[in-house]
Order: structure tokens, then sequence, then C-alpha cells
């Protein structure tokens, strides 16, 4: 591959301490590098224009049967933005359901070049990595769904930290999973009844544990195995109005884990904007955001990404399946659900976000609240929760709210008035700056993923690097429309060391790599786990643990992150 | 003599995963834990292979034949890419970009059996689960319109029926089975209560049950040849399990109503989700048929009947299905993978397709391939190749490979590569 060098930009590396300096980016061998012989070296022209690193999105939904339920369900999302075979690039749909080769496109047009998926079940890991390798350009990595796990469940109950450490080793390698995803935790176990948890202290049926004892137990153990990423963590009550105190009880319940390493945060919160609702009941909703920011801003431990609301049609999908049920009841949708044995559930319903809707306007206004009031961008993260606040295509427009009051406020003027009555967003004039944006959408999402070469472009880092065609020296809030056009289309998406995107084009569609996790723990340890799974896999599931582990052939590009847990067992 | 375990039997919708093959000098010998069918598939294997590649019936060698396919395809101007159930989906998706290659519609089997469940689903939703949620909770099971005792053999045994699961300790004494049909095949004997229904009365049993479910009063002294009693019976039985779960099959997707029968049944199991936990699950056919829903869903958005003639997919069965197309005579040319649709499809179809060139990929001798203007044999996916399969449930398997094809007999998935390789010629030099 011909050596690069991305010339004369401004350049934000939030991570290195760089905030719009004119800098060189010389890249050799797909990585970043001190210095190049520019003799050979390729030369990106990108002065007057905003060089970052390649966007890191930690929670997205987009490979795997649940993306896929919504694809499958919904020929009428996809009717309306068709894409066409070109020479270099596959033919698919897009809009809240996108095939996945456009998947990989738009993600690479938009510059990102780092993507998770965030909620893997164990059994489907195979589809999901499938869908992966179908993705191009960006590099991947999947959550395994731990909080509703039998084994979890038994071990919580048994209280055993070493079986449940090696059971989560051993399931983030046979799923090639990268973190501990934990979705409504109990909730879902008891949906497998029709029923659900109410909040941190109910018990799951039949193992008499509760959502407290499971989250601080898979808590305590992540940080213990020394896992590169926290707990990745969507709280019980999702959607119900007053669920903020839910939400920051659970926060608080994991301020006493120990963290591993350097780091002094143990837990992410997912997009927190449907965790933080105020009030009763739908009639009388209103923010909680405030309430969640203040508890944010006083406590170290906890990070969120946001899970912005954007007014559009799109289609929810998550591992609560008790949830999906309640917003299929609410609106009447069509509902899919699919209950995974032994592990996990899901549900699928289209969703439409009104501007007119009281609720949906105030539920707008609550991502932003969150980004706004919490005062550390290193703590919280630019998302849509893709498709579930919104398709990730609009990020360009979340970057234009967080970035310009102006923006935020003609949309204010557009939505319902509920939005300025019944959350603080009327009243915040904090505007992100450049460094800021970078901070939320890249450097900080690959810091807390524990993804080292990524989110920056210090020597060493990975040759991803977006350009986008505007001038930050000049800029102003009011121009926030020229913002939304830049990160839209960027000038130059750079893939290790390749270009993929020139001009909001797709130039090049390599594979991009699959990053996982392997946790070494004692031997011993692991033969015991193993005596205990082959029993009970043998009763319980449908299909064989000789079959169960995800191999090697559907991980033809990988990346594999060891992490040794012998040390201190 | 080598002894494979944990083999997945490439056969039905069930992927059993736990069969042992012994093998002997590259010969399947011996099978354990197989079903009758299954033990068929692997004993008489080798029988009525296709020999090897033809064009007009001539043997030629595999690269004149893989010329051949790839010229029909690049001069159609309607081609049709057919079957891809009976293979793996390394195939299904080199089907798909062959497809979008040459401009063409790609269809798989779906279209002849559980479309109108994927038109439903596309409706109304659907409420379902693993095997595995069955086999640990369900104490309700009914099957409607199909008969698991004589064509799932092993989904009783292994899923729904007999086994002892986490929360049904009893096995079969912990459910109670129902079995709905036109007929008492073996599976109304086996099951705890068979309900003999009119033909095409699906329709308007299943909305009579919604409506006991709901608490309204039927009038009617029967319905659908059902008596009264039964049905407030099986609604009240239905409200009261401690998780129930419908198996439905052709009998419901095939018969009067089609996609509205699916629509009924997924309305009452919504219903009784607001009592008690309810599922369902269609009971596919060939084994990588929901494989084949699958990936040509994650590629283009839509599970079958996907057209590429203006460069990006669309969707609309009844005009994209492949019968509807051969049948109006509009496809101009077909490939067809692991398939018979000469054998199977309407006569309007099947004759048409007899009318154009048609490029067949098949282990065994039919009627399609028969009529075929070219032929050429590939090795059998879970037998011969490996590849992943999807379980009528959506679980994704890993196939085994348990002996080495014939020689220079390749995976389908390769011989697919080779035509696009040589249509992307063929194409670019003109």
């Amino acid at each position: 591959m011909r050596d690069l060098i991305v010339k004369g930009g401004y350049v934000y590396d939030p991570l290195n301490g760089v905030d719009g300096e004119r800098m060189d980016i010389p890249i050799s061998g797909g990585r970043v590098v001190e210095k190049l012989d520019e003799g050979g070296a390729k030369v990106i022209d990108a002065s007057g224009m905003v060089v970052m690193p390649g966007g890191v999105d930690l929670h997205s939904h987009i490979a795997g049967s649940k993306i896929n339920i919504g694809r499958l369900m919904r020929p009428e999302d996809h009717r309306k933005d068709v894409v066409s075979r070109t020479r270099l690039t596959r033919a698919g749909v897009g809009y809240s359901c996108p095939s996945t080769f456009i998947a990989g496109y738009r993600y690479a047009q938009m510059g990102y070049t780092s993507v998770m998926e965030a909620a893997m079940p164990p059994l489907g890991a195979r589809h999901v990595h499938e869908e992966l390798n179908d993705t191009p350009i960006f590099d991947k990595a999947a959550f395994t769904l731990f909080g509703n796990n039998y084994f979890t469940l038994k071990y919580v109950k048994a209280g055993d930290m070493e079986m449940l450490k090696a059971f989560i080793a051993w399931m983030l390698r046979a799923t090639r999973g990268y973190a501990v995803k934990i979705v409504n935790p109990g909730g879902v176990e008891n949906w497998k009844w029709g029923r659900n948890v109410g909040g941190l202290d109910d018990l799951v049926d039949n193992f008499e544990v509760s959502p407290r004892q499971i989250i601080t137990s898979l808590a305590r153990a992540n940080e213990e195995l020394g896992l590169p990423h926290t707990i990745h963590l969507h709280c019980n009550n999702l959607g119900v109005p007053g669920n903020y105190e839910t939400t920051i009880e659970t926060m608080d319940a994991l301020g006493s884990i120990k963290p591993a390493g350097e780091r002094r945060n143990t837990v992410h919160v997912v997009h927190c904007q449907f965790n933080a609702l105020d009030g009763e009941n739908w009639g009388n909703v209103r923010s909680g955001a405030a309430k969640i920011a203040s508890y944010v801003n006083g406590h170290p431990h906890v990070t969120l990404d946001i899970g912005q609301a954007i007014f559009t049609d799109t289609t929810t999908m998550t591992g609560d399946g008790p949830w999906q049920f309640r917003l299929h009841n609410l609106t009447g949708n069509k509902w899919v659900n699919s209950d995974v044995e032994m592990e996990a559930g899901a549900g699928v319903v289209p969703y439409t976000f009104r501007e007119n809707n009281p609720a949906n306007a105030i539920q707008w206004a609550i991502g932003l609240e969150l980004a706004l009031l919490i005062h550390d961008p290193w703590r919280v993260y630019m998302t849509t929760d893709h498709p579930n606040g919104g398709p990730f295509t609009f990020y360009p427009q979340v970057i234009a709210w967080l970035m310009s009051r102006k923006a935020r406020t003609e949309t204010m003027l557009e939505a319902h008035k509920a939005c300025m009555r019944r959350t603080t967003l009327a009243g915040i004039y904090r505007e992100y700056d450049f460094g800021e944006i970078a901070t939320a959408t890249r450097a900080a999402t690959a810091k807390v993923l524990g993804l080292e070469r990524k989110g920056h472009l210090g020597p060493g880092a990975d040759g991803d690097v977006a350009v986008y065609d505007i001038d930050s020296t000049g800029w102003r809030p009011s121009m926030y429309r020229d913002v939304e056009r830049a990160f839209s289309r960027a000038a130059y998406t750079i893939k290790g060391g390749e270009v993929a995107v020139k001009d909001g084009e797709v130039v090049a569609a390599p594979p991009g790599r699959t990053i996982w996790v392997d946790a070494k723990v004692p031997e011993d340890a692991e033969a015991e786990l193993m005596k205990d799974l082959e029993a009970e896999f043998r009763s319980y599931y449908t299909i064989g643990l000789a079959n169960y582990p995800v191999q090697d052939a559907y991980l033809p590009h990988q990346e594999r992150a060891a992490v040794d847990a012998r040390r201190g067992w | 003599m080598t002894v494979f375990t944990d083999v997945i039997c490439p056969f039905c919708g069930c992927l059993c995963d736990d069969l042992e093959i012994t093998v002997e000098g590259n010969k399947i010998v011996r099978t354990r834990n197989a079903c009758a069918i299954s033990a068929s598939k692997y004993m008489h294997h080798e029988e009525n292979r296709i020999d090897g590649p033809t064009v007009d019936g001539k043997a030629v060698g595999i690269h004149e034949a893989v010329d051949a396919a790839a010229e029909i395809l690049a001069s159609a101007r309607r081609p049709l890419i057919y079957g891809l159930s009976s293979t793996e989906c390394g195939a299904v998706a080199e089907a798909v970009e062959l497809a979008e290659l040459v401009g063409g519609v790609v269809d798989n089997t779906s279209s002849v059996c559980h479309g109108p469940t994927i038109l439903a689903l596309q409706a109304v939703g659907e409420s379902k689960c693993t095997l595995g949620e069955v086999k640990n909770r369900a104490d309700l099971v009914v099957f409607w319109g199909c008969n698991p005792a004589e064509a799932h053999i092993r989904h009783l045994i292994r899923y729904s029926g007999m086994p002892r699961g986490l929360f049904v300790p009893e096995g079969r004494k912990g459910r109670y089975i129902v079995a709905v049909d036109v007929r008492e095949t073996r599976m109304g004997r086996v099951a705890d209560l068979f309900l003999k229904i009119e033909p095409n009365g699906d329709f308007e049993l299943l909305s009579a049950i919604r409506a006991a479910v709901r608490g309204h009063k039927i009038r009617a002294e029967t319905v659908s040849g059902v008596p009264r009693q039964q049905i407030e019976g099986l609604a009240e039985r239905m409200k009261g399990a401690k998780m129930g779960v419908i198996f439905f099959g052709l009998g419901l997707t095939q018969s009067d109503g089609r996609h509205m029968n699916i629509d009924a049944a997924v309305g009452l199991v919504a219903d009784l989700n607001h009592h008690t936990k309810f599922v369902l699950t269609p009971m596919r056919g060939h084994y990588n048929v929901a494989g084949a829903n699958t990936v040509t869903a994650w590629q283009t958005g839509y599970p079958y009947a996907v057209d590429f003639s203006r460069g990006y997919p669309r969707y609309n069965p009844g005009e994209y299905t492949s019968v509807d197309l051969l049948a109006r005579g509009e496809a101009d040319a077909a490939v067809v993978v692991a398939s018979d649709p000469a054998a199977h499809f309407p006569a309007d179809a099947a004759r048409h397709l007899g009318r154009i060139p048609v490029v067949t990929l098949d282990q065994k001798v039919s009627m399609t391939a028969l009529m075929s203007k070219v032929v050429i044999p590939v090795a059998t996916a879970g037998i011969e190749a490996e590849g992943t399969a999807y379980r009528m449930d959506g679980v994704p398997i890993r196939l085994r490979k348990v002996i080495e094809p014939h020689e220079g007999v390749l995976p389908d998935a390769e011989v697919l590569q080779m035509i696009m390789y040589r249509v992307r010629e063929l194409k670019e030099g003109a």
C-alpha cells in the first residue's frame, strides 16, 4: 500500500491534545507514523479543512437477527431509499434498516471507520459475524448479551464469582464478542413468562436474584477480568415515565465497584435518553435529564451515550422484549418478538418520532440536554442508538444541534412546545466546538472502549482519518448548515491508510476487521466451568456444545484483543 | 474408519446436530441418531448422481459448462435465479450477487411454501422463539396444518413433545399437545386433542378462537366443523398455559386465505400475550430455506422475489416470484440451484422452463436437470462441503463435511463464483 500524507488541515486530535492546529498526518503501512519520506507518498490536500481521527460509534444495531428482522418486516422502509450497483459497490437499500453493504458505505461516507454492534445474542453470533463480513470498510466488534443468560443467573444466585468470570471469558471467546452487554437485566428472563421486572430489587422468577445483583456481579466480574470496556448497560424500565430514578439508582449501585487498571469508570449506560424520563405517565411526562446530568457530573464512574431521537420514521429494535411489547400496545404498530433459549430475547416495532407529539418533542430535547448538561465531553457520547432513536445517517444533524444553539432553537420552534416547557433545553447556551465534537464522536468513544489504536492520530494509531470540507477557523454557530453538509459527506475517509471515500463517494471498499476479546483465565477455573457447561448444554440447549462456538471461518479478518485475567485470580 | 460426531443433518428445517456418521474409505457406511429420512439421505447420497457437466446433453469440462452458463446469462434480458433453500448460505450470497450483476431476479423456494408467512410478518409481525424455549418452557403445543410426526420426524423428540426441559421436567407428560388438520394424520393420533377442521376453514376457526380469547360469545354451534365448546375450551386452555406455542405448516399457508390465515394466527398469539406467554413458529421444510431468506434480506433488504432489473433491489411477491414470472412467459433464462421446479411448479410455469435456456446446479439427476441446457454437478453441502445453514427458528449452525466430493466437483458457491467471473468478463469485453 502506498504511503500517504494528509497535509495542511486543521487537526482535532483530543487524545493527543491537538485542537485545531495545522498539521500533517503521515501514514505508512496502515498506521500513523512520526515522519515519512514524502517523495513516494500520496498527498491528500486538506488545507482549509478539518481533520479528525476516523469516527468511532460505540452503540449501533447493524448486524444480526434483530436488524435483519427489521429489514425483513419493513419493505415499506426500503422502498423510499434505494441504492444502485456501481462497478465498485453493491446495490441495496437504506433508511432505518440498511442492507449490510449500504451500512458500510454510508458510515464511511460520514467519516466513520469503527462501529460497534451493540447486542449479540450468543446463539445468533454466527449470524452477526456473517453480516459483519458483508459490511465493508469500517472495523467492527460485537457486544455479547449476558444480563439474562441462564448461566449468569445461576452463578449470580450461587454467588460464585469465579464461575461467573470464567463464563464471561469463555462466552466472549465462543461468540467472538468484545464486551459484556446487559439489557433489562432479569426483565427479559421474566418476559419469557410474559412478565417483566419493575425495578432494581424485583426478583427474577425461578432464580430469586434481583437486577441489582445481576448488574453489580457482572460489573465486578468485568472489572476483575480487566476487560477493555466496562459493562455496557441498557437499564431496567426503559421507556417508562419516571424511569430516571431507576437509572440514577442503577448508576449509584455501581459506584463502589473497583475499576480495572487506571480507569475510573465502571459502567456505560446506553441510549440514556430513553431512560431519563420524569413524570408519572405519557400525559405528564417531562425531562429527567438535568437530574441525571447532575448525578453524572458528581460521579466519575459513569459514562453514557445519548441515543438522540430524530423526527423521522424509524424502526425500534432492542433485546428488551417486554419494552417492545409495551411499545406495540402503545402504538398499535406491527410487532416482532424473538426469544432466544437460555440467553436473551428481542423485539422489533416500527416507530415514528413526530415533532407535534409532546412526548417525542421531550425525548428529542432530553438527548441534547444530556449532551450539553454533562460537563465532561469524555463521558457523554453522540449516538442515535441506530436505528432506535433514528438512523445513523442523521448524525450530522445531531452535530449541528450540539454545535449551534440557533439550530436547536429552530427545531424547538417547529416542535411541540412541551420541549420548551418540560425540559431545560431552551435555557442551555452551551455549544460544542470542533474539539468537543471530535471527543464525543471518536476520541472518547475509542478510549472508553479500550481501543488503543483508534480515536487518535498519534504515531502507532491506525491510519483511520476523516477529512471534512469545512474551515473551522472562520466558522460560527449560525453556520450550522455548513457543518451538517460537511459531516454528511467526508472529503476523505481514510481507512487503514487507504482512501475509501473521496468527495463523499466510495472509491474503495476494503473489508474491515472484527475485533474480539480473548481473556485468559486459570486452567482449573476453565475446566470446572466446562464440566458445568457440558451437563447443562446436554439437558437444556437444542444445539450441542461442540457446535456452539463461532468457528474461525466466520472471522476472515480478525483482530484478537488479548486479556490476561490470571493475575490476581 | 472414521466416526464423525455432532454432525448436522442437511435435510429438514430441524437441523438436528447430534448425528454420528461413520465413513470408510470416503464412503458413508453408517448413521446414528438420524431419522429415517436423514439416514436415507446419507446412505443413498451416492445414488442417482449427475456424472459430470453437460451442455445440451453432451459431456463437457467444467470450464466449458461455466462458459455456456455465463453466455446464457450475459445475453439474457430477464434471467431468473431460483432454488437456494437446500444449499448453504455462501451459495445464496453468490446467487444474490449474480442476480445483481446480470440485472435479474433472485428468488428462493419460500415463494411456494412460507411466502405467505413472510407477507403476514410484513403486515402484522410475529411473536416467535428458538426451539429451546419450547423445550424448556412450553406446556401447550399446537400443531396447525402440519405433520411433524411424519415430515419433521425428530421435532417432537428433540424440541416440542417429549424432551424434559428446564421448566418442563416431566417431558411429554408436562405438555398438552393439540393438532389441527383436515384429516387425522399420525400427528393427530399423537396429540392429546385433535381438531378436525373443514378444508379452508382455518381463518374462521382462528378468528373464533381469538374472539373467545377476547371474551366474546360465539353464537354459531360449530365453526369450520369444530364445536363451540371445543373452541371455548381451547381458548381457556391457551390463556391458562404457562407458555404456549403454535407450530404451523403449509396446511395453513397454502390453503384459502393464505397470508390472511397467518395474520389471524399472529393476531391470536398477540392477544394471548396479554394473558400469558405465547409464540408461533413456521415449520420450515428445506433445511436452509430460513437461511436463504436471511441472507437475501441482509444483502438486499428483502427475503425473496427480488428484482434487480433497475440496478437496485425491488420486491414484489406475485410479480417477481418465480412461478408468476415463468407463467407469464417473462423470464428468458433461468439458473436453478438445488431445486427441481420442473417437477414441482404448476404446469404453466414448468412448461415455460422448457422453452428457455436453463442452467442447473445440483447433485442428483432431476426433472429440471434433464431439461436443462447446462448442467453442472456440485458437492452436497453438509456432506461434501461446509457452510452455514439457518434452522427453522433462525439459529445459524455450521454444516460439517464428512467425505470428499468426487474429483473436480465443486460446491455451489464456487461454481456460481466462476460463472459470475465469466459473466463479468463477457460484459466488460462488450
